[in-house]
């Protein structure tokens, strides 16, 4: 598989190398560049090479290895803030969580990321290149679950990973070979050619994981991926994508409420509450931090016990439509 | 060229597979071809015009196609609501190869209904001038699919919900059927009506049909092939356009 997996991956340009941003300031670019060439050094020379920047917290400025850059990111819609100048780092291989409220921002970021929303100010960076920018060259490198189903329920499974393989010009034979490794992979390959319409909420689900696997993106976007599972459909999944994570080095950015997921999944976690960045770190750093012994506790503390009512806009309600539609 | 190719065999393969869809989506072409095409035969005879199922045959196989092609646009919605249009805007390839591929996809399923109807009115009696007629004839049909299709992705990717499209088969699709002389001669109509008829694209459609396959048309047919043609660029610019607005 990892020789498939190369085969099918596009030409590596390296972190920040070939990813030219116009829209960041001269002396940003000036740091890219340096930090582009010394790549190949010693990890602790590039360390102490990099300048410091008063945007970023120390520990970002350490991270060589960053996948994901955001800085100073806002996505406002009319008077409403969604996400108020987030900056945060995701490392090459992690599993990266955003944990917070309803309404939070976790969405709205991982649309920014995906290319699908633009942002109102500050940049972004995926694999080295600007999804502003160069929308169609980040497309490649990642592979999305949105909250909301994206399945064609009327085709069969394979239909599904096929069509998606031609959309990612994936060539035929690694389309075929990969896309039954990863069916096998999330038991899916004996219902391959059934319809999706018969399949149950958690089947869909793996094979969206699936599918958005098929192209070997570099980075795999998990919005709530878990949200109205069985426990049994959860735990399937995750060893899933955590073995993925290991033996293919994905990198795994998810979003989520459950603290348990967070806690278990994720090497780092972002908690963010009203469009900001509360806190960075491994579980047990946020624990130490908050002087708290459950994730839980920890969330709490930060972001406060207050219930969030999220505005119901027009495409909750279209989401709501569809859920009856769908049965 | 493979995305063009996916996108289209899974419009044709969704259609192939709703068989329940075929058979009711054939029924109103079917109600007016019995109902007026028998009804008004003997009104029509009487009036030294002829053939009055001769006359409409071209203009129900007419309404047939617009009237699938106009679905298509719900297709659309449908993939909104369903999601699998996100999982398309997402990929990394040009929107405007995916508009193509979705709108020669409607196209080819309201060819493929216009040619069941076409079969069925061969059954009721109807008989083209010659058996040449027919493949150029059909030329014809694609054209006005081609036309509608694109039409409907421009109108499907600029409203959102359900509703929206109730109002567009109500205010758009039922005028432009009536108004397109697929009833009624065009001759010797009142200025009005006459002006009306002029705009609407699907006229020039079923004039060239009735053109080709009955001998008899209004304008001519290049001139109606003429017209189809302009339309059509027009409308697939605009489809394209509005496609690649789309926000997901």
């Amino acid at each position: 598989m990892v020789a498939v997996a190369q085969l099918v991956r596009a030409p590596d340009c390296g972190s920040g190398g070939c990813g030219f941003n116009p829209r960041q300031p001269p002396l940003f670019k000036l740091q890219v560049a340096q930090t582009a060439k010394l790549q190949g050094r010693v990890a602790q020379t590039a360390k102490l090479q990099a300048a410091p920047s008063p945007t970023c917290s120390r520990e970002d400025n350490l991270s060589e290895n960053h996948i994901i850059r955001v800085q100073h990111l806002v996505r406002s819609f009319g008077t409403l803030i969604a996400v108020n100048d987030v900056s945060f780092d995701v490392h090459k291989g992690e599993t990266f969580a955003f944990l917070g409220p309803n309404g939070a921002g976790k969405t709205t970021t991982i649309k920014m990321l995906t290319t699908v929303l633009r942002p109102t100010s500050g940049t972004l960076e995926l694999d080295g290149l600007d999804p502003v920018v160069q929308p169609t060259q980040v497309r490649t490198r990642f592979g999305v679950v949105f909250q909301d189903p994206s399945l064609d329920s009327e085709l069969t499974a394979w239909e599904n990973v096929d069509i998606h393989g031609v959309l990612y010009h994936v060539p035929r034979r690694v389309r075929h070979e990969r896309g039954e490794t990863l069916l096998k992979l999330f038991e899916l390959w004996d219902r391959r050619n059934d319809l999706v319409k018969t399949f149950s909420g958690g089947m869909r689900r793996r094979l969206e994981i699936a599918r958005g696997l098929l192209h070997t993106p570099k980075v795999l976007f998990l919005d709530e991926p878990t949200q109205g599972l069985d426990p049994q459909s959860r735990n399937q999944m995750w060893t899933i994508v955590k073995n993925l994570n290991a033996t293919e080095g994905v990198t795994v950015f998810l979003t989520t409420h459950y603290m348990d997921e967070a806690d278990r999944v994720a090497d780092r976690i972002a908690i963010i509450d009203h469009g900001k960045i509360v806190a960075t770190g491994s579980s047990a750093e946020l624990k130490q931090q908050t002087g708290t012994e459950s994730l839980e506790a920890a969330f709490l503390k930060l972001t406060g016990t207050s219930i969030r009512d999220e505005e119901f806009s027009a495409q909750d309600r279209m989401r709501q439509i569809s859920r009856v539609w769908r049965r | 060229m493979n995305v063009i190719y996916i996108l289209w065999l899974r419009e044709v393969k969704k259609y192939l597979r709703s068989r329940a869809q075929i058979v009711a989506s054939l029924g109103t072409p079917l109600m007016y071809l019995a109902v007026l095409g028998f009804g008004l035969g003997p009104v029509f005879r009487k009036a030294g015009q002829g053939s009055y199922l001769q006359f409409m045959a071209p203009g129900v196989i007419g309404m047939t196609v617009l009237f699938t092609a106009m679905f298509s646009g719900i297709a659309m919605l449908w993939d909104r609501q369903f999601g699998f249009l996100k999982e398309t805007l997402v990929a990394p390839v040009p929107r405007v190869q995916i508009m193509i591929g979705r709108t020669l996809g409607g196209a080819t399923v309201a060819v493929i209904q216009g040619a069941i109807i076409f079969a069925v009115t061969l059954i009721a009696g109807f008989r083209p001038a010659s058996v040449v007629a027919v493949p150029i004839a059909f030329l014809i049909i694609a054209l006005i699919a081609v036309v509608f299709s694109a039409l409907a992705t421009a109108i499907g990717s600029s409203i959102k919900e359900m509703q929206g499209f109730q109002m567009v088969m109500n205010f758009l699709v039922m005028p432009l059927w009536f108004l397109s002389g697929a009833l009624y001669p065009l001759e010797g109509l009142p200025a009005v009506l006459a002006a009306f008829t002029r705009v609407d694209p699907l006229t020039y459609g079923i004039d060239g049909v009735r053109g080709t396959m009955i001998g008899a048309a209004h304008f001519g047919v290049s001139f109606d092939v003429v017209v189809l043609l302009g339309v059509g660029v027009v409308f697939v610019i605009a489809g394209a356009w509005r496609f690649s607005k789309i926000e997901v």
